[in-house]
């Protein structure tokens, strides 16, 4: 891990969860819960970010149903309501 | 809910303000009277059962779907949508010209604006579409009695033909897509028929309706020929087999309005079509699907679904052979599920089955229920008083 302060920021995170991670790492080849947390925060940027699903793609199932407007839909349940169908 | 063909469904009605002023703008137009296959495509065109056309055909995709089952798009499509000449004014109209489509009463329903004009082969058309040119064939007989001039554009419809039968089961697909919804169906198989339904096809039926949330029972009612029996008589057996037979919260009942084409394995695709407008997922397809006569081969309109990608039909064919009662099996089955003999299986033939029903006599409960053959009993009583 570099030493050149210039290259490091101070991240904060509550005490009682520095204390159960430090508790974590004993006896594991961290030797601080800096070095730990680097060593999680490292691996998750390296992930692949997901890609959401384009509003089309998402909204497609519904979309043959819901282009009904609500006044269509309306008359619809109405006149199936009527018809004994509803 | 399954996509309308083509993504859309078309709704070609007009109302309010723009319905009136058509209406008023229609007294001034050449008057074209619509038969009875045109004014069922008409409605069907105008609440969208026929997506995606949004009128009668042009001759681009005239040509395309006689040739090719497709129209000029690429979408698929198995049977012309035609709208004739009735006169040789009619003949004479030219594309730009708005037309007011009337009824047989003379009223305007809707406003045709003409895109196209154009001269066809019907003995070609028959033999594309029906596979025959006999004109015993009611189909080729249709051909024979229009003119072989069509015109074809987009269509307004400012009213809907009147109905005096079924008006209780005429359903839209609008209507029919927020049935499906409201009742927390996904997969809906559909069930085509011109006929009563007897113990066959109601195996098929509830075969299908074991892999399905629910069942749309959609006859025909539209003019079929006039051996077909009544669309008011089978529609009594129709109810009284629901009653009886169906659970009632799995089955929706309702009329397809068409005009029946006779034309075999295209009109199994063309009814299919149109099924998923209704929003069906799944398309019931028995033994000579729409066939008349001896035309077409047993399981042809089974073999014509082969010839597309199945996402370019999208509504899923639920294929059976020919069913019947077997008394070995104890059950009904089909060719595929039966081993034994046809000495072990009750199948009576059209003939045979008439003629008990004509001297009153009901056939066995293996073939129809008691129920169906009496309501056809006490209709061919009726006829023959007539």
């Amino acid at each position: 891990m570099p030493n050149n302060s210039s290259e490091m920021v101070t991240l904060k995170i509550p005490r009682h969860l520095y204390q159960r991670v430090s508790q974590l790492i004993e006896g594991t080849g961290f030797r601080s819960v800096t070095e730990f947390a680097t060593y999680v925060l490292r691996d998750l940027a390296a992930q692949p970010r997901p890609v959401p699903p384009a509003p089309e793609k998402r909204a497609a199932p519904k979309r043959a149903a819901a282009r009904m407007t609500q006044a269509e839909l309306k008359a619809a349940r109405k006149r199936l309501r009527e018809l004994g169908y509803l | 809910m399954i996509s309308p063909h083509g993504g859309r469904l078309i709704d070609r009605t007009v109302s309010g303000e723009d319905r009136e002023r058509l209406t008023r703008e229609a007294e001034h137009m050449p008057k074209l009277p619509l038969n009875q296959r045109e004014l069922a495509d008409l409605e069907m065109i105008a609440t969208g059962a026929m997506s995606p056309l949004t009128g009668f055909m042009t001759e681009a995709d005239y040509h395309s779907v006689v040739d090719t089952m497709r129209l000029a798009n690429g979408l698929v499509w198995s049977i012309p949508v035609v709208l004739s000449a009735k006169s040789p004014e009619h003949e004479r109209l030219q594309p730009g010209t708005q037309v007011a489509l009337t009824d047989d009463a003379g009223r305007a329903l809707a406003v045709l604006d003409l895109a196209d004009r154009y001269q066809v082969d019907h003995d070609y058309e028959g033999q594309m579409v029906l596979r025959t040119t006999d004109e015993a064939h009611p189909g080729v007989q249709y051909l024979k009695s229009i003119s072989s001039i069509y015109l074809g554009g987009n269509i307004h419809l400012m009213r809907h033909p009147e109905h005096r039968d079924f008006l209780r089961y005429r359903l839209e697909p609008k209507e029919t897509r927020v049935l499906f919804a409201a009742k927390g169906w996904n997969r809906i198989a559909a069930f085509q028929t011109r006929n009563p339904i007897h113990r066959a096809h109601e195996y098929l039926q509830k075969c299908a309706l074991e892999q399905v949330d629910g069942l749309l029972i959609h006859p025909l009612v539209g003019e079929t020929k006039k051996d077909d029996i009544p669309a008011e008589v089978r529609m009594r057996c129709y109810e009284e087999l629901i009653a009886h037979y169906y659970p009632r919260d799995r089955v929706v009942l309702s009329v397809f309005p068409a005009a029946m084409r006779y034309a075999g394995p295209r009109e199994a695709i063309f009814h299919a079509l149109i099924r998923k407008n209704y929003g069906c997922t799944h398309f019931i397809v028995g033994r000579d699907h729409a066939g008349v006569g001896d035309y077409y081969g047993t399981y042809e309109a089974h073999a014509i679904f082969g010839e597309f990608d199945p996402e370019d039909i999208a509504i899923a064919p639920l294929f059976f052979d020919h069913a019947f009662y077997c008394r070995k099996c104890g059950n009904m089955a089909t060719t595929k599920t039966c081993p034994h003999s046809s000495e072990e299986r009750a199948i009576f033939s059209g003939t045979r089955v008439r003629q008990m029903l004509a001297e009153g006599e009901l056939p066995p409960p293996e073939f129809t229920r008691p129920e169906v053959a009496q309501i056809l009993i006490e209709s061919m009583r009726r006829e023959d008083k007539q």
